[in-house]
């Protein structure tokens, strides 16, 4: 076993050495994750404001329920989109199956409860600060979960990170229903699994480091963006 | 105001890269149900190159364990199964899932140890007794687990040998569960033998100390074969594509090119396949 250190050398040389399909691999882990992201949050931060800021009968079941499916095994929500794009499933003719596009349905399924959970959670708190003023002002539903959404941003981007954390990280649903196809679904964690099934342990460790730094970028460019919509909007 | 509007092409830019990247749709490719072995061994990566460079058809692998694989060929989820595990392939054709299975190529098991040698069994060429000897000294042995063509054949000796590993399942006998990298990976990890294929040991990164215990015995040759999933069970199946791979692999061109593949000067690979079948 190499040292640590030649292992990290060996992650900078991967990423200095712009290898194209080590390239390939990084843009479709991104591209994957990214879209399912978006598409959880299109989803999760209304649906999670909705719970947080409305007293509606089951709230407490909904809140439950969001915080529980946080914990989905990715190999288990896998295997059920597996089984629904399968040929002989009922999502079949749709031709789905072993595409990137499966992948992000997977992903997206995993992140969503992500997402509205611990948007549920923001939006009640800050719900709580401003109730007496939407009562004063006769703010509508609708207004009211924009204006929250909008207040609570910044709170919300770290929600998001959350949800990416989760996606880039897992590999258990990709290899399901991408199959691991060479230029076609393989991204970075089916990759690190498969150099570790090979025992090539070092290039493994290597990738998982290359797969770090990724996750440092884009957490560092949101947060940049986010400091500097902070300082646009007070200038 | 200049920051606002770089702030607002960022997030666009963002929203386009993330979204509308067109999946690289191309008609003409078939799906492989194969197994990690022939995935590990780099021998596709080797040999469809030369197979799209012909055909212009893209061959996708999708690669699990042969139980795995049988199943989500006969869920019409592949064109070809090209697999390890004779009785379960010949099943899968007599039910109807397959068109026909050809022989395609082999190689053979190993079984590999740590340099201590705790069963006492290293240079032996009889598997059989070999096995006995590993639950005589009761010495680890790691094991797939996991329904593949390789634990399906690892089952077959050890009851050849006349070993009841279920009982001792949990106790010198350990099940992965897992693909036949990780199992070695565990295997080498623990001390225990494990039984391999020769063309993932030779391709394996991670041996350690570990060498071969026992090789050359007959009853380890590893076969494999190849079936064109049956359009006539599962409509969506690529017949005509999927057929001319078949063709090919069990092709003279075909086959030369599994002879071809080498790794550290090593065949891995030994084609047999015969026009007729099996």
């Amino acid at each position: 076993m190499q040292s640590f250190t030649a292992v990290l050398g060996d992650a900078v040389a991967l990423i200095l050495s712009g290898d194209a399909s080590l390239m390939g691999i990084i843009a479709l882990s991104l591209r994957v994750t990214v879209t399912a992201v978006l598409i959880a949050c299109v989803i999760g931060l209304p649906l999670g404001a909705a719970v947080g800021a409305f007293r509606f009968p089951g709230r407490t079941l909904a809140t439950v329920l969001l915080n529980s499916l946080m914990g989905l095994p990715p190999v288990v929500v896998g295997l059920v989109v597996y089984l629904a794009l399968s040929a002989s499933g009922p999502l079949g003719p749709l031709g789905l199956l072993y595409t990137p596009t499966a992948m992000v349905i997977a992903q997206t399924i995993l992140v969503t409860p992500i997402v509205a959970a611990l948007t549920r959670q923001v939006i009640e708190d800050l719900d709580r600060e401003y109730a007496e003023q939407f009562r004063s002002l006769d703010v509508g539903p609708l207004a009211r979960i924009t204006a929250l959404l909008w207040d609570a941003r910044y709170s919300l981007l770290t929600v998001a990170l959350a949800g990416f954390g989760r996606a880039i990280a897992e590999v258990g649903a990709v290899l399901i229903v991408g199959g691991n196809i060479n230029h076609v679904t393989r991204v970075m964690t089916t990759t690190i699994a498969l150099e570790t099934s090979k025992g090539n342990l070092e290039l493994a460790l290597a990738l998982g480091v290359v797969l770090l730094v990724i996750a440092i970028l884009v957490n560092a460019a949101v947060m940049g963006l986010r400091a500097s919509a902070a300082r646009a909007a007070y200038a | 105001m200049l920051r606002r509007r770089f702030l607002t092409l960022a997030a666009a830019g963002l929203l386009a890269a993330g979204v509308s990247a067109p999946v690289q749709a191309q008609d003409t490719f078939i799906i492989v149900q194969s197994t990690t072995s022939t995935q590990n061994s780099g021998l596709f990566e080797f040999m469809l190159p030369k197979f799209q460079e012909k055909t212009g058809i893209e061959v996708r692998v999708v690669a699990v364990g042969t139980g795995q694989a049988i199943k989500n060929a006969a869920n019409g989820d592949g064109d070809v199964l090209f697999v390890h595990a004779r009785p379960a392939e010949e099943k899968f054709v007599a039910d109807g899932y397959g068109v026909k299975r050809f022989d395609v190529m082999y190689n053979d098991f190993v079984v590999v140890g740590p340099p201590a040698d705790p069963a006492g069994i290293a240079g032996s060429s009889d598997i059989t007794d070999a096995l006995k000897k590993i639950a005589e000294a009761k010495a680890p042995f790691a094991s797939r687990g996991d329904d593949s063509g390789t634990h399906k054949a690892e089952l077959a000796l050890w009851e050849a040998a006349g070993v009841d590993v279920a009982a001792a399942s949990g106790g010198w006998y350990r099940e992965t569960g897992s693909g036949m990298g990780a199992t070695l990976n565990t295997g080498t990890g623990m001390g225990a033998y494990v039984l391999t294929d020769r063309a993932t040991w030779i391709s394996f990164g991670n041996k350690g100390a570990y060498r071969i215990a026992v090789e050359g015995d007959e009853r380890m040759f590893n076969q494999y074969g190849i079936s064109l999933v049956n359009k006539e069970k599962l409509p969506n199946v690529k017949a005509d594509l999927g057929q001319q791979f078949v063709d090919w692999v069990i092709s003279e061109e075909g086959q030369q090119v599994i002879a071809d593949y080498k790794i550290d000067g090593q065949q891995l690979f030994f084609p047999n396949a015969r026009p007729s079948g099996s």
